[in-house]
């Protein structure tokens, strides 16, 4: 079908795509992450182990991906982490164990996860509840109900669905693959649907969409329920990987505000209506590669945590000084 | 019922409303959260008649301080457009902080007490001065210093706190002016709660940087223009609520001894205390005595969960459907002015 002319054209797109998205210049702080971070652990003795770091950052990049759509949106989902939770502990749950149970979880844990995303952003959008409030609440309730009926590991996946999390497509982790495929659709999505158009133009201006005929309260609950799905992706990644979910596997991963920094990280404003899913995907891997970097020096866990701190406010500081330097 | 009050409205002229409309508008001028804080106070006294007598009384409002503090140091930062993830964790390297330094020397409290509030001075200034100087965004300058506070508490203690809180350091928090007249015990606590709400009134409604405050956040380019220094301002609210933080944490120490979790979660409630006292978080809308208010609504709404007999991750639940319904009514009532 595709013919030989079609590719080179094809190419530019993406090339055009990859330059218009205002992720350039996120990658080149990347590539320097990794090479000073790769130099700092070959000069210490250390080993590099990209695979590591690339399965280490799957759980933290797929709630990011979908924390990307809402904060597109001007809007953010606080309850994600509990989400994350709400996923692992209902999918093994449900399985027990039992490999025909398999897809019965996960198509459970998938509804779910949109029911939750609807809800939060019919709150956002129909009761007008500012979407810190609204998300800081609902992720509450599903604390509340999930602490209630839980109180430590419970059910278990079958062995077949820890390949998930184990298994490997020749060097390629699957769940690395499956970050990829979830990233591309995220940014296709974005990019050449009218969903994606929209989505931009709710989070530039909410009036001024609406007045240009744009549903911004449907536009911003698909936002919310595409955020779930990335939470539940993350949920069922983590709970194959631990082989059973408990209810505090989403807030230990502190995924609610590492995500949102993830996104910020990776150039796209709290405010909305600019940047994208490569630029959040670059900003997991800066964090993956820091962690390791700091695991590699066998630096103290706490004095980690200062240093996360100092570098995510460092790094977005230096955005907005350029951001302010060259306005577009 | 309020869907009903809306549909009716149209068809009486706006000159004349019947008597109950009149009554009800009246309710909807006064701020829903006194009244919210009224019934949930009512419901407490109902489930346990002792809560009338002074003593236990006091103690609730005693137990409700630390919040109510941190809440109207909150205000001014939302009220100036930001929001400061900060504190709950400054309440934790405050507690953790005082019990290494001080070790159990009565000596050193109040050199201790005065560091406290240097460094909560400076952790203020440096996420103001992030803000407003580097332009980065109110929710990341916090939420690092909050990893920062909170590494940093751990990184000094090893992960297990050490040294102890002397008495003289946990009497604010823990006793009170013995033998007043009708209550008995007045604790300092509630003492403390007066004189401060009354400062951060003074300061927010009735001087000009509480004005201008409300201008910065309102809208900032005209407060620029007429005059307002908006980074002075912000930085300033900054300060305040991280100096609010660290009046929570001496207290908090005091009432509850030394803990690496003093400050849990502490940034959530303080936030929600101050939407529930009707601020908005987008700034230029907000008031000290609502704010404080929302704190003690959330407090009473602990207490009443406790008292009811709910499990604790139940009473989770119960207060995030609160907070949201209450800023649905919030969001509802403005749109029906």
């Amino acid at each position: 079908m595709i013919a030989g002319g079609a590719a080179p054209g094809f190419a530019a797109r993406l090339r055009r795509g990859f330059a218009a998205s205002d992720a350039a210049p996120i990658y080149g702080a990347l590539a320097l992450v990794a090479a000073i971070s790769w130099g700092a652990i070959v000069l210490a003795g250390g080993q590099i182990n990209l695979a590591n770091t690339l399965v280490r950052s799957v759980a933290l990049g797929l709630v990011a991906v979908g924390q990307t759509f809402v904060i597109l949106g001007g809007s953010l989902d606080l309850s994600v982490a509990y989400q994350v939770s709400v996923t692992a502990v209902m999918a093994s749950y449900i399985m027990q164990g039992d490999p025909n149970r398999m897809w019965l979880g996960v198509i459970a844990v998938l509804l779910i996860g949109l029911a939750i995303g609807c809800a939060n952003g019919l709150i956002v959008t129909g009761l007008r509840v500012d979407p810190f409030i609204a998300t800081l609440g609902s992720g509450l309730i599903l604390r509340g109900i999930l602490n209630a009926s839980f109180d430590n590991f419970a059910g278990a996946v079958p062995k077949e669905f820890q390949v998930l999390g184990y298994g490997a497509l020749g060097p390629l982790p699957y769940a690395v693959l499956l970050l990829g495929v979830v990233a591309a659709a995220a940014w296709a999505l974005l990019r050449f649907t009218r969903f994606g158009h929209h989505l931009y133009a709710v989070g530039g201006s909410q009036e001024t969409a609406r007045l240009s005929g744009v549903r911004s309260a449907r536009v911003l609950i698909g936002a919310h329920m595409l955020c779930s799905l990335g939470a539940v992706l993350t949920g069922l990644f983590l709970v194959s990987r631990l082989g059973a979910g408990a209810p505090w596997v989403g807030p230990d991963g502190n995924y609610d505000l590492e995500s949102i920094a993830a996104v910020v990280l990776g150039g796209t404003p709290l405010v909305g209506g600019r940047g994208g899913v490569l630029g959040t995907v670059a900003g997991v891997l800066i964090l993956a590669l820091l962690d390791n970097l700091f695991n590699q020096l066998a630096v103290n866990t706490f004095l980690k945590e200062v240093l996360r701190g100092v570098i995510i406010v460092a790094a977005v500081a230096i955005y907005t000084v350029r951001s302010v330097r060259s306005p577009r | 019922m309020t869907s009903a009050a809306s549909s009716t409205a149209p068809e009486w002229g706006e000159d004349r409303l019947p008597p109950r409309q009149r009554a009800w508008s009246a309710i909807r001028g006064a701020a829903p959260i006194f009244l919210v804080l009224l019934a949930l106070l009512v419901a407490i006294a109902i489930r346990n008649p002792n809560f009338t007598e002074p003593s236990v009384f006091l103690a609730f409002l005693k137990r409700a301080t630390p919040l109510a503090i941190l809440a109207a140091g909150q205000l001014f930062v939302v009220v100036a457009g930001e929001i400061d993830l900060s504190v709950g964790s400054l309440i934790t390297a405050v507690v953790v902080a005082a019990a290494g330094l001080i070790d159990g020397d009565p000596a050193k409290t109040w050199p201790v007490i005065a560091l406290l509030f240097l460094g909560g001075a400076v952790v203020g200034s440096i996420n103001g001065s992030i803000t407003t100087r580097l332009g980065v965004p109110s929710f990341i300058t916090t939420l690092g210093m909050l990893l920062v506070l909170q590494g940093g508490a751990l990184l000094a203690t090893g992960g297990s706190p050490r040294g102890s809180l002397p008495d003289n350091f946990r009497v604010f928090g823990r006793r009170g002016f013995e033998g007043v007249p009708a209550i008995g015990q007045l604790p300092y606590s509630v003492v403390i709660l007066v004189v401060v709400g009354a400062l951060a009134v003074a300061l927010l409604h009735r001087t000009t940087f509480g004005k201008q405050l409300f201008a910065a956040g309102g809208n900032p380019r005209a407060a620029t223009l007429s005059g307002v220094d908006v980074p002075r301002v912000r930085t300033f609210a900054f300060m305040l609520s991280a100096i609010s933080a660290v009046v929570a944490g001496i207290l908090l120490g005091g009432f509850a001894g030394l803990s690496q979790n003093a400050g849990e979660g502490a940034e959530f409630q303080a936030i929600s205390a101050v939407v529930l006292g009707g601020a908005s978080l987008s700034g230029g809308r907000g008031g000290t005595i609502a704010a404080m208010a929302g704190a003690l609504t959330l407090e009473a709404l602990f207490t009443l969960l406790n008292l009811l007999g709910l499990p604790k991750p139940l009473r989770d639940a119960v207060q995030g459907a609160i907070i949201i319904a209450a800023v649905a009514f919030a969001a509802y009532r403005s749109r029906q002015r």
